[in-house]
């Protein structure tokens, strides 16, 4: 339980300080920043207390807000896909989550990248949606939905398969 | 009652969900309107250290470009020193005629961004070197924009690259004015609406502040007519201005403050009540 808690509490600390000080300065061709910082909300333990995990992915993105100067548009993108994560959890994973037995260590390749996917997809839609906030600039925020996407989606796939303890 | 605690206790997953996104949805509303975004900022004590600290190590790959662009400020200047009065700045002017109604303060950029839809930048120099809201920031080269929040060390500025900026802009040549305004596409180019269609406009003309506002002098370099045509009514311009400043590249800029800021102020309410 201790090491849990310090696993998590190290990776909001090392994610926050990666985001604000390297990744949202890359700006490739532009505009495009990889947001990892998700990968908090991604890995976060599956047999846990919703309602505290909820808050935490609130506190991740209110402290990426704080730093970016952007009002609360992470901290509602991430709520979002904190609140909706055991339905896609459900779909990518189906039966080894019904037994409550996923261990990302230890899934298979494509249906972690599946599930990364589909989270990092609403997170960017909702975050780029209330940056933006104009319906008429809906081909802008589909733009940098998909590329940030793109460039988060390879980078989270990465990190998890480097810092992952079993190798096979 | 039992039955709505009972609710409650149900769906206290959900409500919360819905509670939290609703906090920082308001908190997102309030940052989209001009000078309302209270609570989430980045000139506080925590964020600021931390990018104060990171700018400790991070000028220095930059302090060659630095350099050139503070000698080339040092050569203009000094233009303007020996060749008298026939200046291009008129700010400089004014500053000596009318018993400086103007004070510059000296700051340094700690944190920039420019690839949102909405973005700020922090400085090192709050309260305590007596800034406040609605101050003006400048660099060498030109307009970067308004103070927004003061912490006593830090203050954010809503950079011109900003969706909820206005600031009134006019021909150098003539004095048609009209107010600028970023499309959020890219961060070479900044518009100039409301230019009346009488105006004699052409690519290339330079384009500076007007002085109509009590936060920027009259006069001040923003960029110059890149393209422009007419607005669905076909009574006004919509300009394509390039701005001179290189945004992504800003390192030392002015905090300008207007001593007589408040007087004009408490007039104009005066008038309007």
């Amino acid at each position: 339980m201790n090491s849990i808690v310090s696993i998590n509490g190290v990776r909001f600390l090392v994610l926050v300080l990666v985001q604000i000080l390297i990744l949202n300065h890359i700006n490739f061709l532009g505009y495009i920043n990889p947001y990892l910082y998700i990968l908090f909300v991604i890995l976060y333990p599956i047999k846990n207390n919703r309602t505290l995990f909820i808050f935490l992915s609130f506190l991740i993105g209110l402290t990426i807000d704080l730093f970016s100067d952007s009002g609360g548009v992470h901290a509602a993108a991430c709520v979002t896909i904190a609140y909706i994560r055991p339905v896609v959890l459900k779909f990518c994973f189906g039966m080894i989550y019904e037994h409550q037995a996923v261990k990302f260590s230890n899934v298979e390749f494509g249906a972690k990248t599946m599930y990364i996917a589909i989270l990092t997809l609403i997170h960017h839609l909702i975050l780029f949606s209330l940056e933006i906030f104009n319906l008429s600039k809906i081909i802008l925020t589909l733009q940098k939905t998909l590329f940030s996407s793109v460039f988060t989606i390879l980078l989270c796939v990465l990190i998890t398969i480097i810092f992952s303890k079993n190798s096979k | 009652m039992q039955q709505i605690v009972n609710f409650i206790i149900r769906n206290k997953t959900f409500l919360l969900f819905l509670l939290l996104f609703v906090i920082s949805l308001v908190l997102t509303i309030q940052s989209h309107s001009y000078h309302q975004s209270k609570f989430v900022h980045s000139a506080n004590f925590l964020s600021g250290g931390i990018y104060k600290s990171a700018n400790n190590i991070s000028q220095y790959f930059s302090l060659k470009r630095q350099n050139e662009i503070l000698s080339e400020e040092n050569s203009r200047l000094n233009t303007l020193i020996y060749n008298g009065e026939d200046s291009i700045s008129a700010f400089v002017l004014d500053s000596s005629k009318f018993g400086i109604p103007y004070e510059f303060t000296a700051a340094k950029v700690i944190k920039n961004s420019y690839s949102l839809s909405n973005n700020i930048l922090l400085i090192d120099k709050g309260k305590r070197d007596s800034l406040a809201q609605d101050f003006g920031v400048i660099n060498s080269k030109g307009i970067i924009g308004i103070i927004d929040n003061v912490s006593k060390k830090y203050a954010t500025v809503i950079s011109v690259l900003n969706s909820s900026i206005s600031i009134s802009a006019k021909l150098k040549k003539t004095n048609h004015f009209g107010s600028l305004a970023w499309d959020s596409k890219s961060h070479e180019f900044i518009q100039l609406i409301d230019i009346p269609k009488i105006a004699p406009v052409e690519i290339g003309d330079t384009i500076v502040t007007s002085g109509r506002s009590t936060i920027f002098p009259r006069g001040i370099q923003i960029g110059v007519v890149n393209d422009f045509k007419l607005d669905a009514a076909e009574n006004y311009y919509n300009i394509n201005i390039k701005l001179f400043n290189d945004m992504t590249n800003i390192e030392h800029v002015y905090v300008i403050k207007n001593i007589d800021a408040e007087e004009i102020d408490n007039l104009l309410n005066g008038i309007n009540e």
